[in-house]
């Protein structure tokens, strides 16, 4: 038997041609974010694309987003208030949610829930674009689809994220502050001042910011990607939306932890 | 699709509303509304031990914060830790003779540092080192103390 039949050999070879398939995907990737980058100057003539695309970005997942941000501070609210009376230490609820809402909570689920509701979008209607050859027809008439479609959409995924999640932290820190102060009878000025002494604006806010920044970056450079690199069939532009969400989650979770690391952690 | 002019509305609204929580965070969340880069001078103080003490702890002077710790080292060859103490411009009347001892906010809170105003004439200048600083007190060692006491008592009827 020859080596190349073994099954030792095959068992490295599709390993190998995954691990090329996966480099290759990486490589095209970046290169499809340096292109994305160099229409930002096309962009800046044509800030009525950009709008467009807030909108339908930015504008449209606000609801969900501030919705959720107030059942999560509430929560937030109700469990702290919970654990820190049996300590007779419920005076730092505000700290606890505000610290947890602006360090954790606000990029991050923020950031999941944008996957879900905007990324999954984006690449649903690139992929299409891609299933229907519009963007060959526009390659045709000598319009670069990167920088009239692509790079307004990337940009307007990268300037929400981090209003979105300001806007996430804001109304859970209000909705804990609903539930703590409201209607468990928490200290007012003891709730405030405690957060205000808690938290640093360069360490927790500037870091939440930074936060979803890369967030944002990073859900919709997957979400216009995955659309782009579409395989051109119904099922393709549904694998390719599946796997925007599944990537993005993974990408904001372990990033998460390394930023968390690099900011917070003494590692 | 809605019209241009209402879809720019709409994105208006929501960049409006986002710089605003941003705001919000800034100022009622975090500290910043109390943060000044304002006019501030340095000052040392060196401790045997500086317990918990970090750097932004508080500075304070009859309970009123006048400044924060801006950088905490070590001298090696005095074996001591060196305190730096960035203290706000207004408060630049210090007498030379002023020492600074390290309090516990409550039985388990964050440790700051207490200045103890002197009596002298002449005023610490920027840059000044406190002298007859009173270390952290560290609550195994108390206990450790009354524990060793009350065993000498017991010993020594």
């Amino acid at each position: 038997m020859k080596f190349e039949e073994s099954p030792i050999f095959a068992i490295f070879e599709r390993l190998g041609s995954k691990a090329i398939g996966t480099l290759e995907k990486l490589g095209r990737s970046s290169l499809f974010l340096m292109r994305i980058f160099c229409g930002v100057f096309e962009l800046l003539r044509r800030s009525g694309l950009l709008i467009v695309q807030l909108y339908s970005v930015g504008v449209l997942t606000f609801l969900l987003i501030a919705i959720s941000g107030l059942f999560v501070g509430m929560v937030l609210g109700l469990q702290g208030y919970t654990i820190l009376s049996d300590f007779g230490a419920e005076q730092t609820l505000g700290v606890m949610v505000a610290a947890s809402l602006v360090r954790e909570l606000g990029p991050v689920v923020s950031a999941l829930l944008f996957a879900g509701r905007a990324g999954s979008a984006l690449t649903a209607e690139i992929g299409i674009m891609i299933v229907t050859e519009q963007l060959s027809g526009m390659e045709m008439m000598a319009v670069d689809p990167i920088k009239r479609i692509i790079a307004p959409r990337f940009f307007a995924g990268l300037i929400s994220m981090p209003l979105l999640a300001a806007i996430f932290s804001m109304i859970g820190v209000l909705g804990g502050y609903f539930v703590g102060v409201g209607l468990l009878g928490v200290d007012e000025g003891a709730f405030w001042s405690q957060m205000q002494a808690g938290l640093d604006f360069r360490e927790d806010i500037l870091n939440g910011v930074i936060k979803s920044v890369v967030f944002g970056c990073v859900v919709t450079w997957i979400a216009v990607f995955e659309g782009y690199d579409t395989v051109p069939t119904s099922e393709g532009v549904s694998r390719a939306t599946t796997r925007t969400v599944v990537h993005s989650a993974f990408a904001i979770l372990a990033l998460d932890f390394v930023l968390t690391a690099l900011m917070f952690g003494n590692l | 699709m809605l019209h241009s002019k209402s879809v720019a509305f709409f994105v208006g609204l929501f960049v409006f509303v986002g710089i605003c929580a941003l705001f919000f965070l800034a100022m009622q969340v975090s500290n910043l509304s109390s943060f000044n880069d304002r006019e501030s001078y340095h000052l040392i103080a060196k401790f045997e031990n500086i317990g918990g003490l970090k750097v932004r702890s508080p500075i304070t002077v009859s309970g009123v914060r006048i400044g924060r710790i801006s950088n905490i080292s070590y001298d090696k060859n005095n074996y001591e830790a060196i305190v730096e103490m960035r203290i706000d411009a207004e408060y630049d009347t210090f007498p030379t003779d002023t020492s600074a001892s390290i309090f516990t906010a409550g039985l388990l809170g964050e440790q700051y540092i207490s200045l103890n105003v002197g009596s002298e004439d002449e005023f610490l200048a920027p840059g000044d080192e406190l002298e007859l600083n009173q270390s952290a007190l560290v609550l195994e060692e108390i206990i450790g103390k009354f524990l060793f006491s009350r065993a000498e008592e017991r010993a020594s009827p």
